[in-house]
């Protein structure tokens, strides 16, 4: 469904839907080792990682923030994501459902070690919080010419 | 398939055939509230822009769908993901005393907002209490 609409951005994707895969073929092989930081599956808010040879790219799919109440700090290959949601209960009414998480959120990520602490930019834009850390310079893939 | 639910009921996931191949779509988390004029549905779409958007009424069912679109570079790879789908979807069974003409829908940094008004004589009054 994704190739025909967006043919360009597949991959990851599909690359999504074979990570998807293994962890079913992995969920045989239980318990396997999680990240020590990562947290509960369900947590706010759900997360995806890409990283391409020139960076990692973090996704927060985030509703409804406000970029301001939003704190990110990396320290070494830790990136922490951290801010609060708060959807105010209005008065006199009667609530049905109450999904929407509301309150303060907190999520860690480990990136790759050669990542560069220095060089990261967050955009927020519909609802999304991407966040891209470059990787250093000399970590970078080099082609080596053969003389 | 089509799925259908009562405002205020329980929920089920939906899993819909695209291409031979199953695709699940995502569930949007909903606040679903009633005030006087009418209810008012806010839904978690982050990723859909407003023309990504849909929200109709097919005879007495609200379906809102959606489709997220995230930047992404050229030549990426995966290294983890919560989310696994890019189609929002979900819809609800509204009651004939709601004004179906007059839906209004919002989108703003992802949150859809929804409102639907009632009808003018289903509004709530007050009854008196009259004493001898």
């Amino acid at each position: 469904m994704f190739e025909s609409l967006f043919s360009g951005e597949s991959r990851l994707f599909d690359e999504f839907r074979r990570m998807e895969r293994q962890m079913d073929e992995m969920l045989g092989r239980w318990p396997w080792p999680a990240g020590i930081r990562s947290a509960a599956r369900g947590a706010y808010p759900p997360i995806n990682v890409g990283a391409t040879a020139d960076g990692v790219d973090i996704y927060l799919f985030a509703a409804g923030l406000d970029p301001k109440a939003v704190e990110i700090s990396v320290q070494q290959n830790l990136l922490t994501v951290s801010g609060s949601r708060q959807i105010p209960a209005k008065e006199g009414v009667d609530y049905y459902r109450q999904e929407r998480y509301s309150g303060e959120f907190r999520r860690v990520i480990t990136l790759p070690d050669d990542v560069d602490p220095d060089r990261v930019d967050a955009r927020y834009r519909d609802g999304v919080l991407q966040i891209t850390v470059k990787r250093r310079e000399t970590a970078k893939p080099r082609r080596i010419e053969v003389k | 398939m089509t799925e259908k639910q009562e405002v205020a009921s329980a929920k089920t996931g939906e899993v819909r055939p695209a291409d031979g191949q199953p695709e699940t779509a995502l569930y949007p988390p909903v606040d679903i509230y009633e005030d006087a004029d009418g209810i008012h549905v806010q839904a978690d779409m982050p990723g859909v822009s407003r023309d990504r958007l849909t929200v109709q009424v097919d005879r007495d069912t609200l379906l809102i769908e959606g489709e997220a679109k995230i930047q992404m570079p050229e030549g990426m790879n995966a290294l983890y993901a919560d989310v696994r789908s890019t189609r929002y979807r979900r819809s609800f069974t509204l009651s004939s005393e709601l004004r179906f003409e007059a839906i209004e829908a919002n989108l703003k940094d992802g949150v859809l907002s929804v409102r639907i008004p009632k009808r003018e004589e289903a509004k709530p009054r007050r009854i008196e209490v009259k004493t001898q």
